[in-house]
């Protein structure tokens, strides 16, 4: 550990920590002169496990199999970092916390317990503040739900992606549908209301037929919150690969553009609310976390490779800034452990940039973007100013797939499944009056 | 003179031009024992794929300009010839051999095409530009000067080779002893032939195991109606026999009937720019001589130049004091722009007249294709890629284009396809430019119906070479496309198929004759559109490489064209419209859709791609609309990477070009109009 550590250090003369007082004063001069929207003080936190047991064959996200992992100091530096940009963002309420990863249900109750204490001792974090646990459905997975509910955890978002074992094994999961089961009716005892099921459609050999059957099983088994996520092949992957090969192949789009709007009609009549893309709720068990993302609230990221959208206000800034944790867990701990976090890049949100992720994030969701909330991150500019001009939008309320009204801006039931080629016509028509408005200084970057 | 040249070599050596210092050694070692030929002054600089003259090796030059005298060689002891043959039949190899038997160069195993200097040309191995070489030669204790004028092989060359042979009494006819008569060896006879040229049949190749050069003899009894007697039998890799060519060409072709006693009369018959020194132009004496400091006119445009230099080419120049009647050689007169240098113009002493000679036609342009930048930003660069190319190949012409798809680039004009392919393939080696070209297409013809009409376009028959300005069948009497006469000579086993791939041509049959036992000779009329594109390859694929073809013009016909114009969800793309015979309306119709409809992206709307004539759909496709593009999963860590994406798409969404509602990037009208 130490020599590796060693080979490293190099790396990390790129990085500058913290701003000194003159570089603050510089981004304050280059930033755009907005008032930050509210809640400046509230903050959602993701804590990022970056360990798994095995590679499953779809995933390019940031993970590590690792041969063996060293718990207490994994702890240590994730406490220490959360401690950190605690202080440095100068949230006083933490709104809710979600374990993601990685497989986050690898991590020792113990770790959990501690974060969530460490969060609860440096921020307000209410009683029923939603705090998620994305588990792995494996029989060790199963037997730490109780120990994972005395934590503090109280809510449990389950990857059981199939019920069916070769699909299963063809996604590489670590476990079958069966232990799928017993984990899902596990949780769902200890947490009632308050699991989620993550179930993926598109997958090789399946149609449109076996994805129906397998989604009825889903809503015979399943708690009040299914996410459903269309299968994507990611460059990288050794499902990527075997697909390019010829070795597997998967649903064409038509196919896949059926299992969606089938699934979804089906989830309604279930009782199921489509609240944004892929997720559905019934009785309102909607992830609170989440919709912090597709609301742009702010959030802190915690772990290797973890993303914060957040105001430094402790080094005095005034403007969100992106922020990404480093990526290899090693080098990650090695940064918290002497500098108290492991941020490797930060940029500066431009007034364009964050309206552009109000827009992009918000259009997710069923009730899209209300006036109300565009107004506190637009207050000079209305949704009706910015896009009630533009042809290509008026275009696409023609056609049924975009609606903008009293209520605000948001996606028809088609239009929902568009979304990707609606927002292009959307962010060049916000970039155009922007111009127009004012010319935008490009964003200030600081590595 | 021996003692005279070793320090220049030596000078030579440290030019540093010579990148391959063994290459210059070797020359050096072999210059002593130079071959049969008067030894003037050997210059063995042989610029290696680099086009000729620095300055470096000019300072030589004028320093020895008196070294010949020119007057040595009155008319009778002239000599001026060409080698003609289909392509690989041996021409450069016995150009080497000629020019090492007489001393213009140093006798090595590296000579090569010496005489094809561009890198194209020795890629492709054939020769592109013509070049001469003055050769002199001992025969019967007389010192001959015999000049060689090198001449593409090439049918869409056949311009540059009527050009050279206007400056010839006789020519080589090489044949290959394995091979026999191709489809070239025909059209080039045919313009020796017309051109009354003497012609001395030369079989190379004999050293082949599977020579036969009694069965060629033959070939060419049949064909040409030359007794085989006549044949020269040779090896040209190995020498062998090739005095005995030199000997032919002194006792078979006569001497240039130019007079010295007349009025100096000269005929340009090709031009080179050169940066430093303008154009060099190449003529021959058809009466008179020229001095250095001699005052000339060209009659062509009445302007007046100053010799500045002359001289006669070995193959590299070599500067003298005159030219005489008769003889070939090079001019620097001041001419600063090719254009001065008119190909075919006559040049006369000032104030003193002459008849012009007949001169040339200009080359005509019988395909064009668009090009342009593959990137906007490129254009200033490749624009002036093309003007320097241009400059030292007039038969390409030049006209500016704009495409709403493509953005600012030209049309161009070329002989054919493989005049085409070596232009491109210059550009790119030799100005390092890359660039998109479009299919081509050929120069129709259209008679205009009405005085008013005719009145508008100021002419009564229309060429149109840009598809989108074909003028409507309502106010044509008629359309004409031009056409060639293909020669395809091939083994009798593949008669029948080749027949059926010109019938699918649209080609006539007007001849076919056995040119030996196994061998037979087709002649077709084709229509030009036919042939341009892909026809050559289907031809030599289906006869397993033995098929040879060659065409030449043949005016042109009346025919039965329509304009096919592409339409995206009803709105016309004009960039696309295309021009076709009534018979492959369809066929193109369809294939056009098809290769659309791969490469338009889906959208979020049905989008109908059709081939329509006037108001007549012939074909169409469909884009399906998207149904589902939505990214699965976007939470914390995928916003920055999504936003990415998506500010790219929004970007690029600027660069199309919207047709109607229907966005298509570049890359659409690419894969549709550029060449496969």
């Amino acid at each position: 550990m130490k020599k590796k550590v060693q080979r490293l250090r190099p790396l990390f003369r790129q990085y500058v920590f913290p701003c000194s007082g003159t570089e603050v004063a510089k981004i304050q001069r280059r930033a755009v002169s907005t008032d930050q929207p509210l809640h400046a003080h509230e903050a959602s936190l993701y804590v990022h496990w970056p360990y798994c047991l095995k590679r499953c064959s779809y995933c390019n996200f940031n993970k590590y199999i690792p041969r063996s992992v060293n718990h207490v100091l994994m702890t240590e530096c994730l406490q220490k970092e959360t401690r950190t940009l605690l202080q440095l963002s100068q949230v006083s309420k933490i709104t809710s916390v979600f374990f993601g990863g990685g497989t986050p249900s690898l991590a020792q109750p113990s770790t959990i317990a501690a974060l969530i204490g460490t969060v609860s001792k440096h921020a307000q974090l209410s009683a029923d503040a939603e705090v998620t646990l994305e588990v792995n459905p494996t029989p060790a997975g199963k037997a730490r739900l109780r120990d994972f509910v005395a934590a503090g955890i109280n809510r449990f978002s389950i990857g059981t992606q199939s019920l069916c074992d070769a699909s299963l094994r063809v996604l590489g999961r670590d476990h079958n549908a069966l232990q799928a089961l017993q984990t899902l009716s596990e949780a769902r005892t200890l947490c009632p209301g308050r699991v989620s099921v993550d179930v993926m459609f598109g997958l090789p050999g399946q149609s449109v037929e076996s994805w129906e059957s397998e989604l009825e099983e889903v809503l015979s088994v399943c708690d009040d919150h299914v996410s459903l996520y269309q299968l994507t092949l990611e460059r990288g992957t050794s499902l990527f690969r075997q697909v390019k090969l010829g070795e597997l192949s998967v649903p064409s789009d038509d196919i896949t553009a059926t299992m969606y709007r089938s699934a979804r009609k089906r989830l309604e009549k279930a009782g199921f609310l489509q609240y944004e893309v892929s997720n559905f709720a019934k009785d309102n068990a909607v992830s609170a976390h989440n919709i912090g993302y597709w609301k742009a609230q702010q959030y802190i990221g915690i772990g290797p490779g973890a993303h914060s959208r957040f105001v430094p206000l402790a080094l005095g800034g005034v403007h969100r800034e992106a922020r990404t944790q480093t990526l290899e867990p090693d080098v990650w701990m090695w940064e918290v452990w002497h500098h108290g976090h492991g941020t490797r890049r930060r940029m500066q949100l431009s007034h364009l940039g964050q309206l552009e992720e109000v827009l992009v994030m918000g259009l997710r969701m069923t009730e899209g973007i209300s006036h109300q909330h565009w107004k506190m991150f637009s207050p000079e500019a209305n949704l009706q100013d910015i896009l009630g001009m533009c042809s290509d939008v008026e275009e696409l309320q023609k056609k049924g797939l975009l609606i903008l009204d009293e209520r605000g801006l948001r996606c028809s039931w088609d239009g929902m499944a568009l979304l990707d080629s609606i927002l292009p016509v959307l962010l060049l028509s916000l970039e155009t009056l922007f111009h127009m408005c004012r010319p935008a200084p490009s964003p200030a970057t600081v590595d | 003179m021996q003692f005279l040249l070793r320090p220049r070599s030596t000078a030579l050596s440290f030019v540093g031009r010579f990148s391959d210092v063994k290459k210059c050694r070797i020359k050096r070692r072999s210059q002593g024992c130079t071959a049969p030929g008067t030894r003037i002054r050997h210059r063995w600089i042989k610029t290696v794929g680099e086009p000729a003259i620095c300055p470096t090796a000019r300072q030589f030059c004028s320093s020895a300009e008196k070294d010949v005298d020119m007057s040595k060689f009155p008319v009778d002891r002239i000599r001026n010839f060409s080698i003609i043959a289909h392509i690989d039949h041996g021409k450069s190899t016995l150009a080497d051999r000629l020019l090492e038997m007489t001393g213009a160069i140093a006798k090595t195993e590296r000579n090569k095409q010496v005489l094809d200097k561009l890198q194209v040309e020795r890629e492709r191995g054939i020769t592109v530009k013509a070049q001469t070489a003055s050769l002199f030669y001992q025969h019967r204790g007389q010192t001959y000067l015999l000049n060689l004028i090198d001449t593409p092989g090439h049918v869409d060359f056949s311009y540059e080779v009527s050009r050279s042979l206007s400056a010839c009494q006789g020519v080589l006819l090489i044949v290959d002893a394995n091979q026999g008569i191709q489809a070239q060896t025909v059209a080039n006879f045919y313009l020796a032939f017309e051109a009354q040229l003497t012609i001395i049949p030369v079989i190379n190749k004999i050293d082949l195991k599977n020579a036969d050069p009694d069965r060629v003899e033959k070939q060419i009894e049949k064909i040409f109606d030359i007794p085989k007697e006549e044949c020269v039998r040779i090896s040209a890799k190995f020498g062998t026999n090739v005095d005995q060519v030199l000997q032919e060409v002194v006792k078979r072709i006569p001497p240039p009937t130019a007079k010295v006693e007349e009025p100096f009369k000269a005929l340009l018959f090709d031009s080179t720019f050169d940066h430093y020194r303008g154009v060099v132009a190449n003529i021959a004496l058809f009466g008179g001589y020229v001095t250095k400091g001699d005052r000339i006119v060209s009659a062509h445009l009445g302007k007046m130049y100053e010799v500045n230099e002359l001289g006669v080419l070995r193959p590299d120049e070599q500067p003298t004091e005159r030219l005489y009647a008769g003889q070939v050689g090079y001019v620097i007169a001041g001419m600063k722009d090719v254009k001065d240098a008119q190909i075919g113009d006559t040049l006369y002493l000032h104030k003193h007249p002459v008849e012009p000679l007949p001169g040339f036609s200009p080359a005509k342009s019988m395909v064009f294709a668009g090009m342009y930048p593959t990137d906007q930003s490129e254009y200033t660069a490749l624009r002036r890629a093309v003007e320097k190319l241009a400059l030292n190949d007039s038969s390409v012409t030049v006209q500016r284009d704009n495409s709403l798809a493509l953005g600012a680039g030209w049309r161009l004009g070329f002989l054919g396809l493989l005049h085409m392919e070596v232009f491109i393939q210059r550009l790119e080696q030799e100005y390092n430019a890359t660039v998109i070209i479009t299919a081509p297409t050929v120069p129709y013809k259209a008679v205009l119906a009405s005085p008013k009409l005719i009145k508008e376009y100021r002419e009564e028959v229309v060429t149109i070479i840009n598809p989108a300005q074909f003028p409507e069948k309502s106010q044509v009497v008629e359309y004409q496309e031009p056409m060639v006469m293909g020669t395809i000579i091939a083994p009798d086993e593949f008669t029948g198929k080749i027949m059926s791939l010109c019938l699918s041509r649209r080609a006539i049959q007007k001849n076919m004759v056995y040119i030996d036992d196994h061998r037979v000779m087709m002649k077709y009329l084709f229509p030009l559109n036919e042939v341009v594109v892909d026809f050559y390859d289907q031809l030599k694929s289906m006869s397993s490489g033995y098929a040879s073809f060659d065409y030449e013009d043949a005016g042109y016909q009346l025919a039965e064209l329509i304009k096919i114009e592409f339409l995206l969800n009803g709105k016309p793309v004009e960039e696309l419209t295309t021009v076709v015979h009534k018979d492959r309306a369809y066929s193109t119709g369809k294939a056009m859709c098809e290769r659309l409809k791969e490469s338009i992206p889906r959208q979020m709307f049905e989008i109908a791609v059709q081939a329509a004539i006037g108001s007549k759909v012939i074909a169409r496709e469909t884009i399906k609309a998207y149904r589902k593009n939505v990214l699965a999963k976007c939470y914390g860590g995928d916003i920055t990477r999504k936003m990415k994406l998506l500010k790219k798409q929004a970007e690029g969404k600027k660069r199309m070009r919207l047709i109607g509602n229907v966005e298509v990037p570049k890359d659409a009208f690419m894969n549709v109009l550029k060449r496969k």
